[in-house]
């Protein structure tokens, strides 16, 4: 199978060449991903938390409602034009501030909006009597949240966690925005190099199929497994 | 009555020469009618008979397969072995070749037309109001005009008893009114067999009587044949030529009604009358 | 003030874009959603196959490289060029519509069982079944994930300024390299998106409403228009499903 007369046929010897270098930037985008998770569920978990305090809570909503209905590109874009090329932090010194930082960060931000909807579902379907159960045994407030109500709202809503992670991996070609590494923006700088887009969009498209459906297929799973708890 | 002499044939049992004066053969037949749900036989090797305009109630304890020989009628299920037939005609199958094959989407739709149905929970569809509930298959199934359905519908809503509530939406009804509607909604298709699944057991008991009215309503004015499958005991000796006393899939005893209720044979029949009563059906 | 003065139409012309595309994908992917989600609750398992091939395939894939798919990969493949709006619409459109293929299977088989057998009973075909009872049923149940969804699809069309449409972000990007004012020149773009995405969230709530008086269910709250600005206890409101 070389690079034959017809143009339009699949070329594999381009496809082995440009392996390693497109599953490099998959790494890339799955360190985005499992990076922004991280992010994603921590300060969405935070939120949830801070919204039920009176005005702050309030105003933290909308800021959240904002982030969600408006399109994580811009949101990227915006925050990578804004911020310096480095940042001085104390006692580091001067911070170099990268586009997988941005990325990462952003994408982190943005589906914290999300995960805090999630856990603020969670906390609310905990039942009242657990409330009231905490405070007639004199619980402090910490001991409330940490010992009865989150372990009990977090459990119900993992499945509905888990979905994000996929979302999240399925939206890292946007960081092609701001030229992070990843898969798309690799692809795309081959293609256009070598003239074979067909094959490096094609192959972007394959690879993230053979991550998505089998992490789809476990995360059904898990699903079953909690929904039956 | 017994339609033992089946022959193999795509003729009818019981129903002697084909093409002769159907009347008098009976309208349905079940021959030999196996049900299984995986391993559990519901109906085991039924024989029975229907006639024209016969009122027949199903009576038996819960599993018996009183149920499933109604949603075998109405299509909701298919046999496992075994025929029904409707006036001389296969029914759960159709004829093919020289034989029967079990019966296609068409067939059924064909034939299933001179039944109708009201369910244990009404079904009512809940998009739609009561005067669209009765004038929707009438309308799409049998071609009537919108104008000849909307006037029948209002007619077999004042014989229920319910002429004023012809817009009302089924959630604001009921559910004594919602049957009578889903009754109403059976009878518009003109139905010659009617089958009556549990019609008042999801009501409260001050309801049950509303709807059991307009079933002996109609008992009395039409030659319609019902299949009945009920705990009023009281309706079923009013209304019915015939109990049928079913046992695990089979039947365990059937006679008049007088007889049954009155003066029950088998053992299996008197201690399920017995705990009827008890429970205060 | 004055720069808002200043660039505002440039601006409105970016945000029709952006309906355009919002709208566009939006009529596809109903009908993609409305064809594979009826399939895939066909008996036939070949027609619930294909239905799940579509589904799999285009939610595991981003719009985005969709999109590239047909801007770049097709010209290199063909030599002929697909109009980029187009390109645009088709991948947004085959993408929601795969999620949207979903929340219709799910609706139909979530309508009881019974209904279906009290149309059997009237004897109605497949066709009116669906038309007349299964569809007006499921409907109430689709609108809300809809709702969801025509957000996200709005969100999404930001990405086709990556194939030179000059929708609202390209508007964004081009207003500040040419007067350098980065916080303003997004700000707008970014208070645009927002007044869209309200609109269509207003507008989602109507269907819904509507869509559950017809089966009998009114709001708890009784029926002020303004009761549509607050989020129902069930129903749109951007976030929940995704």
């Amino acid at each position: 199978m070389e690079n034959g007369s017809l143009p339009m046929f699949w070329d594999f010897e381009f496809t082995f060449e440009v392996m390693p270098s497109l599953l490099g930037g998959l790494w890339v985008t799955v360190q985005l991903t499992l990076i922004g998770y991280l992010i994603a569920l921590t300060l969405g978990l935070l939120i949830a938390i801070v919204r039920r305090v009176p005005i702050l809570g309030s105003v933290v909503h909308f800021v959240m409602e904002f982030i969600r209905t408006t399109p994580l590109i811009i949101q990227v874009v915006f925050v990578f034009f804004l911020l310096p090329a480095s940042l001085a932090i104390p006692l580091l010194g001067d911070v170099p501030i990268t586009a997988f930082t941005v990325g990462v960060v952003v994408l982190g931000i943005h589906y914290a909006a999300y995960t805090a909807e999630v856990y603020r579902s969670g906390i609310e379907g905990v039942a009242k009597g657990q409330w009231e159960a905490a405070r007639a045994l004199s619980l402090p407030t910490s001991r409330t949240w940490g010992a009865i109500v989150l372990p009990q709202a977090i459990r119900k809503v993992i499945p509905a966690l888990g979905n994000y992670l996929i979302s999240m991996f399925k939206d890292t070609p946007l960081l092609f925005a701001i030229g992070v590494a990843e898969l798309l923006t690799r692809a795309q700088r081959i293609g256009s190099e070598s003239f074979r887009m067909m094959e490096a969009i094609t192959l972007v498209g394959v690879l993230f199929l053979l991550v998505s459906i089998p992490s789809a297929i476990v995360i059904r799973r898990l699903e079953k497994r909690y929904v039956a708890v | 009555m017994s339609p033992s002499d089946t022959p193999e044939n795509t003729t009818a049992p019981g129903g002697g020469n084909s093409g002769e004066a159907p009347a008098e053969g009976p309208l349905i037949v079940f021959d030999q009618v196996v049900k299984r749900f995986g391993d559990l036989t519901v109906l085991d090797h039924l024989d029975f008979s229907v006639a024209h305009g016969e009122r027949v109630t199903l009576i038996g304890p819960s599993g018996s397969g009183k149920t499933t020989i109604l949603r075998l009628l109405m299509t909701l299920e298919k046999v496992t072995e075994g025929h029904i037939w409707i006036d001389g005609e296969p029914f759960s199958h159709m004829p093919r070749g020289n034989g029967l094959v079990p019966a296609g989407e068409t067939y059924l739709r064909m034939k299933r037309k001179r039944i109708g149905m009201v369910f244990q929970q009404f079904n009512l569809f809940p998009n739609m109001s009561v005067r669209k509930n009765i004038m929707e298959a009438p309308v799409h199934v049998l071609g009537v005009s919108k104008d000849e359905a909307a006037q029948k519908a209002e007619e077999l809503l004042d014989l229920v008893g319910l002429g004023d509530k012809i817009d009302a939406h089924p959630t604001q009804l009921s559910g004594g009114q919602q049957q009578r509607v889903a009754i109403a909604r059976a009878l518009a298709m003109s139905p010659e067999i009617l089958l009556l699944d549990e019609v008042t057991s999801a009501l409260d008991p001050e309801l049950v009587t509303g709807v059991l009215d307009v079933l002996r309503e109609v008992a009395e004015n039409t030659d319609i044949t019902m299949l009945c499958v009920t705990h009023e005991m009281g309706f079923a000796r009013d209304v019915s030529h015939r109990v049928l006393m079913f046992d695990q899939g089979r039947i365990a005893e059937e006679g008049h009604p007088d007889q049954i209720f009155g003066d029950p044979r088998q053992e299996r029949t008197k201690s399920f009358l017995k705990s009827v009563l008890e429970n205060g059906h | 003030m004055e720069f808002l003065q200043a660039q505002l139409p440039r601006y409105l012309d970016g945000a029709w874009i952006t309906i355009q595309l919002t709208l566009g994908g939006a009529i596809l992917a109903f009908v993609l959603a409305m064809l594979f989600g009826i399939m895939g609750t066909a008996r036939f398992w070949i027609l619930r196959a294909i239905t799940t091939v579509y589904v799999e395939v285009f939610r595991g894939i981003a719009a985005l490289v969709v999109m590239f798919w047909f801007v770049f990969a097709i010209p290199d493949m063909s030599g002929y060029e697909l109009d980029p709006m187009f390109a645009a619409i088709l991948a947004l459109g085959l993408n929601v519509g795969a999620y949207g293929a979903e929340v219709v299977r799910a609706a139909l088989n979530a309508v009881p069982r019974a209904q279906v057998e009290a149309t059997i009973a009237l004897n109605l075909s497949w066709f009116q079944r669906m038309r007349l009872v299964v569809l007006p049923q499921a409907w109430a149940q689709m609108l809300p994930t809809f709702g969801n969804l025509i957000i996200e699809l709005m969100k999404a069309t930001a990405v086709v300024y990556l194939v030179g449409i000059l929708d609202l972000t390209a508007v964004a990007r081009e207003v500040r390299t040419g007067t350098g004012e980065t916080i303003a020149a997004f700000g707008i773009a970014f208070v645009l998106y927002y007044l869209i995405a309200q609109v269509l969230i207003f507008g989602m709530r109507l269907l819904e409403r509507r869509a559950n008086a017809r089966l009998g269910r009114t709001p708890p709250s009784g029926g002020g228009l303004m009761n549509l600005l607050r989020p129902p206890s069930v129903g749109t409101r951007v976030g929940v499903a995704k």
